[in-house]
């Protein structure tokens, strides 16, 4: 069960479900970047390359509310900054690969992969991850291209799809993401004086308003964090 | 605007992150005020995103049954903190939106 091809089997079997959740954000988000302007190549490109879905959803409706290209990198690194949180979770399980397997599976690395990765190193063992986080990545990565390429498709065969008010879609998506972690207290904090601050702030220039909203948000869960401490280690502990 | 350029740096702000540990593991530590500000980063970020695209679509706060921006994301937010069901509520807003907007 630890030769390289059945590890890759293996995680490419354990991530199907994940690609099946994350199908249609990939569906979403072709057709949405689409309406919101981009061309075909630079849709499927930015699943290429970026391949970070959420980023990639922020980015687009940066893109269609006129942000400026570096309140667009600066909102990417904030929302991808979780995955050095799993980076360095990892990395006690990679300690024998080389520095070739860790860059492409760093690039490789998605909330979705990393659930399913760290689950298994952590219940079965590590020998010869590297070849199971690769059929788990490889599983997400050609998903995620492949409904972006849907989506494409759909985009562009649907005329004035763009008035349809698909960008609602993300609006939708975005909400039901946060709906359930209102449950947390300090994460209610966060999310109102974000919300509030970000309706103030509206209009600024460069969508600067979303930055500093969201630095708000983040310094006062954090303060909330201190006043709600017991709540939190309990859902923690949960 | 250069959509290609924007893919660059998106590229460069996404990989970066990702191989931090896993690439330079040995030299770098987690700051934990980091790590506890990671939890708040989606919910601030997203609301921030949702509160003005919702509340006033059109430019200007619009607080009523007609803006069916607002009461569709109310419900998929409602819909999502009851169930925890993301696709379903997504799937059941965008029905109240599509109602609200072409009936």
């Amino acid at each position: 069960m630890k030769n390289p091809r059945s590890l890759v089997l293996a995680g490419l079997r354990d991530t199907v479900p994940m690609m099946v959740g994350a199908g249609p954000f990939g569906l979403i988000f072709g057709t949405l970047a689409i309406s919101a302007g981009l061309s075909p190549a630079a849709t499927l490109g930015m699943s290429l390359f970026v391949f970070a879905g959420s980023s990639q959803f922020v980015a687009v409706s940066l893109i269609s509310a006129g942000a400026a290209l570096p309140v667009i990198w600066l909102t990417t690194l904030v929302v991808n900054l979780r995955h050095a949180l799993y980076s360095a979770t990892l990395q006690p399980h990679a300690r024998d690969w080389s520095a070739g397997w860790r860059w492409v599976l760093s690039f490789w690395l998605t909330d979705e992969t990393f659930a399913v990765v760290e689950n298994h190193f952590r219940t079965q063992g590590r020998e010869n991850g590297q070849w199971y986080q690769l059929g788990s990545s490889l599983g997400m990565y050609l998903n995620w291209f492949f409904w972006t390429a849907v989506g494409v498709l759909l985009g562009s065969s649907i005329p004035g799809l763009s008035e349809w008010g698909l960008d609602f879609a993300m609006l939708a998506t975005f909400a039901a993401i946060v709906a359930p972690q209102l449950r947390q207290r300090p994460i209610l904090v966060a999310a109102l004086a974000a919300g509030a601050t970000s309706l103030l702030l509206h209009g600024l220039p460069y969508k600067l308003d979303l930055m500093v909203a969201a630095l708000v948000g983040v310094v006062a869960g954090l303060l909330a964090e201190k006043l709600f401490r017991p709540q939190r280690v309990a859902t923690e502990v949960a | 605007m250069n959509h290609w350029l924007v893919i660059l740096g998106m590229a460069l702000a996404t990989l970066p992150v990702r191989a931090s540990f896993l690439v330079f593991g040995h030299r770098l530590v987690f700051p934990p005020l980091l790590h506890r500000a990671l939890h708040y980063v989606p919910a601030a970020v997203l609301t921030a995103l949702i509160v003005p695209m919702a509340l006033a679509p059109k430019g200007e706060v619009d607080i009523s049954l007609g803006n069916a921006y607002l009461i569709g994301t109310l419900v998929a937010g409602v819909v999502a903190f009851a169930s925890r069901k993301t696709l379903l509520a997504i799937v059941v807003s965008f029905a109240v939106y599509g109602a609200l907007r072409y009936f």
